[in-house]
């Protein structure tokens, strides 16, 4: 009987995976690729000017984890780290909120997880401002942190340009999820923890932005959107950045 | 089969003019209708071209695009259609076209077709009443169980429902070949009205065994992703339209080709594609009208396709 039963689980299990198996990208695309610009062109409009101000944060952030502080300021970096921290958090609390929550939900059903999730990280971030400071030493790990706010601050926002979309449908760090979740990958290879207890909970900090950017790749590429090729790349390498620095600095 | 469509085209003609009047004024010049096709277990013909929601009109709550829905839906009334088909997994699909058919008074003549989708077994009727709610709507003509899920518990809540007359017709769902092993045995062993899969000429599985099965068990069969959600289309417009497809059948593009192969074969009730646009919705209707292609020429025409 329970043999019967392991069987029968085994089929059902074994037919669902199948299933799975079944679907590609485009079936899990529930829009049209008009519609989501226009939902980033209402989201602008209608938050404006917060979709600025979350930009100037970002960027402000951003220079924070970017600037090389002289030995005289060292025992300032960790406040530079928990300030950029902070504004990682408000960013994807406002994504939470007045992207997934309050708008994307209009047009997928998942937004509300969605919402929890960025939720989530952003009272990650939150803690993290006391585990985090800017990460020592420079080479591919750093390199690869400030190509990442590069590509999530600035040349995410001006992606549209070329393809003749309007500025207002602007993809911007803390209001669209895309450039928040790249610009939080470049973060995590600019900081690091305070500590070997604190490594341990800074490292929480990397599965949702990586989630994020690859399922995000998915639908770009079924919208035959080329930004997906960036955020599969980001995906890829900013892993692989943090642990080849982590091997040549196992005590960091 | 020349006899059976003239009779049964001569019907859905009477019912579909009847429709379109009931639209007024901006109805007052009806189109030729498209042929229709009787649902074997009620009697009641449906044009065997209908609108499928998925993707096109989840657009939120944004009002261009919702007046931009509501001109397609009003261009397919206009046009004869009445099938329109959604689902609770298609985001926002179903508020717009409640917002469609309020925006024509409640007078369209839809037949409305929508799925219970959910994992919970005893939240089906719950659902059901949420999606007639945003459809607005008296009651569904059509529910189906969405690709299987959970059809243990909502079959026979549905069967209760439509002998409570809380719906009409009761079917299942399933697309692009998926779990079609259990979709048989479910055609062969519940009282379904209506089916719903996935055939093109190019995804031609359900001619195997679920077509002939429809047509042997008396269910009407709904066709979903006609153009694979518009990527067949792609594809086929990268090539000129052959001569013969305007010459033999009066199509006036990819599209109708692509229908009327689907809507010919004998347990096919209607197609359901979705789309954007005024002109393509009325496009879509067009392959209901004028010259069918018979067995010989559907045979011709997937083999041109799949040859490209």
């Amino acid at each position: 009987m329970n043999a019967d039963l392991a069987a029968g689980w085994a089929q059902r299990l074994a037919e669902r995976l199948e299933v799975l198996a079944s679907y590609r990208p485009s079936d899990l695309l529930m829009y049209s690729p008009a519609t989501w610009w226009r939902l980033v062109e209402r989201t602008n409009g209608e938050l404006w000017p917060l979709p600025a101000l979350m930009l100037l944060a970002g960027l402000a952030g951003g220079a924070l984890l970017a600037w090389r502080a002289p030995d005289r300021a060292a025992a300032a970096t960790p406040a530079r780290a928990g300030i950029a921290a902070l504004i990682a958090a408000l960013a994807w609390a406002a994504v939470a909120v007045a992207f997934h929550a309050q708008r994307f939900t209009g047009i997928h059903w998942a937004a509300g997880g969605f919402a929890l999730a960025f939720a989530l990280q952003a009272l990650l971030w939150l803690v993290a401002t006391r585990w985090v400071q800017p990460v020592s030493g420079g080479g591919a790990r750093r390199g690869a942190g400030l190509a990442l706010l590069g590509l999530a601050l600035v040349a995410w926002p001006l992606a549209g340009w070329p393809a003749g979309r309007p500025w207002a449908q602007a993809e911007l760090f803390g209001i669209a999820p895309d450039p928040t979740a790249l610009a939080a990958l470049g973060a995590l290879l600019l900081l690091q923890a305070r500590g070997t207890r604190a490594r341990r909970w800074v490292v929480l900090l990397w599965p949702l932005p990586l989630a994020w950017c690859a399922w995000s790749a998915l639908m770009r590429w079924a919208m035959d959107d080329l930004l997906a090729a960036p955020l599969a790349a980001a995906v890829l390498l900013a892993p692989l950045a943090a642990a080849t620095a982590r091997r040549r600095q196992p005590h960091a | 089969m020349t006899t059976r469509r003239r009779v049964l085209g001569g019907a859905a003609a009477a019912a579909a003019a009847a429709a379109v009047a009931a639209l007024g004024p901006a109805a007052a010049q009806p189109l030729p209708l498209p042929a229709a096709r009787r649902v074997p277990s009620s009697g009641e013909a449906l044009p065997c071209i209908g609108l499928g929601s998925w993707i096109t009109i989840n657009v939120g709550d944004d009002p261009p695009a919702l007046a931009a829905c509501a001109a397609v839906m009003r261009a397919f009334f206009d046009g004869g259609g009445r099938v329109v088909d959604s689902s609770p997994m298609y985001g926002s699909a179903q508020a717009t076209i409640g917002h469609g058919l309020a925006q024509l008074g409640g007078r369209a003549p839809v037949f409305a077709a929508d799925k219970v989708w959910t994992g919970a077994g005893d939240r089906g009727a719950a659902q059901a009443e949420t999606s007639r709610r945003r459809w607005g709507v008296a009651r569904f003509d059509l529910l189906q169980v969405h690709n299987l899920l959970a059809w243990e518990a909502h079959l026979p809540a549905l069967f209760e429902m439509k002998a409570a007359g809380r719906v009409r017709h009761v079917g299942i769902s399933t697309s692009e070949g998926r779990r079609h092993a259990e979709f048989e045995r479910l055609m062969r062993s519940q009282p379904l009205d209506f089916v719903q899969l996935t055939y093109n000429p190019l995804d031609r599985e359900a001619e195997q065994r679920l077509l002939p099965l429809a047509a042997e068990r008396g269910i009407a069969v709904l066709v979903n992703r006609p153009f694979r959600e518009g990527a067949l289309l792609r594809a086929l417009a990268r090539h000129p339209l052959p001569a013969w497809a305007a010459s033999e059948l009066g199509c006036d593009g990819w599209a109708q080709l692509v229908l009327k192969f689907i809507v010919t074969h004998p347990a096919v009730t209607c197609a359901i594609p979705a789309t954007t646009r005024v002109d393509h919705v009325r496009q879509n209707l067009g392959a209901g009208r004028g010259p069918m292609p018979d067995e010989p020429l559907r045979r011709r025409i997937a083999a041109h396709i799949a040859a490209l």
